[in-house]
């Protein structure tokens, strides 16, 4: 019983964690949309720089996703569906990108 | 397939409390996740459609005349806070406490879902106000067609919870019952995931660059 309820307080701090790291970045990233301008050089490569923090911190801290054995098919099957996604929009804003250019349309 | 036998899913699980439970809800996780990977996929093709679409406004209103970002905030917020109740009412279902606290925290959750999705409609209106209709331009089609599907995945799962809800009081605590909780605290879970790739990409990204 003792060892039970040091279980599930030791999974509800790891929730409360994960709720507070992504909430402290949600806050960042509009903060900083707030103050320096969304357009400013810089401001979107770091909005999308924490973007990707939070997503990592909701991947381990909500969906429990790491490197820990028992958890590797999960974390197999996440990697190939970002290759597949990677390739998808990659090669699309690419492709487009490119297209875009050579019709000498607006630049992308 | 798997060698652990208990603790294959160190916190989404049943954990050991749930043996019977926890060995059926082992593969059929595994299996949702790989629905909601190619859920992910589509999503992807979305979000590459609206990027490459993100000029081509075609002289309607574009993303600095139609975004809300106070109404964006306060979205994000709502249903970061509901992946948090959700995955408190899995923690309830695990450590076996009163039935009554899953109820409430699924009730929680589904408070949440809805004001978030009541804000969200509430955005559309307003742009469509400014003449930000899908017809408009290649961007505006690109927006409702990625946006609203996230809208639409956050109903079905108000939806989900609703119908689980009833499940949960009529059929009680069964396997069944509790290994539909752990796939619908997956789904939410990974509902806030595409939403964090919609505020950078959709709305920043379409600031930054539209």
């Amino acid at each position: 019983m003792d060892r039970r309820t040091e279980l599930h307080r030791r999974e509800r701090r790891r929730y409360v964690i994960g709720y507070g790291g992504s909430l402290l970045l949600t806050l960042a990233v509009f903060s900083i949309a707030y103050i320096y301008g969304i357009q400013r050089p810089g401001v979107f490569f770091s909005i999308g720089l924490l973007g990707l923090v939070q997503l990592v911190v909701q991947l381990v801290y909500f969906l429990h996703i790491d490197r820990r054995r028992s958890s590797r098919e999960d974390l197999d099957l996440i990697l190939f569906s970002t290759l597949v996604l990677l390739i998808i929009i990659g090669g699309t804003v690419w492709i487009l990108g490119n297209l875009a250019m050579r019709m000498h349309m607006h630049a992308m | 397939m798997r060698r652990a036998p208990s603790h294959s899913y160190p916190g989404l699980n049943l954990g050991e409390d749930h043996a019977s439970a926890h060995k059926f809800t082992e593969v059929v996780t595994f299996g949702f996740w790989v629905f909601l990977m190619s859920d992910l996929v589509y999503f992807g093709l979305m979000f590459a459609i609206y990027i490459t679409m993100i000029d081509a406004q075609a002289g309607g209103p574009g993303p600095h005349e139609l975004f809300d970002l106070k109404s964006i905030f306060a979205q994000t917020l709502i249903l970061l806070t509901s992946s948090l109740t959700v995955g408190l009412a899995m923690l309830a279902l695990k450590y076996n406490l009163p039935r009554g606290r899953i109820v409430l925290w699924f009730g929680v959750t589904l408070i949440l879902g809805l004001s978030f999705l009541v804000l969200e409609i509430r955005d559309f209106m307003a742009m469509a106000e400014k003449g930000g209709i899908p017809q408009r331009s290649g961007f505006l089609s690109a927006f409702y067609g990625l946006v609203p599907l996230h809208g639409l995945h956050v109903a079905a799962g108000c939806l989900w919870l609703v119908v689980l809800g009833i499940q949960l009081r009529v059929m009680g605590l069964t396997d069944l019952i509790m290994s539909r909780v752990v796939r619908l605290a997956l789904f939410w879970h990974f509902l806030d995931l595409i939403w964090i790739g919609i505020i950078t990409i959709v709305y920043f990204g379409g600031l930054s660059y539209g």
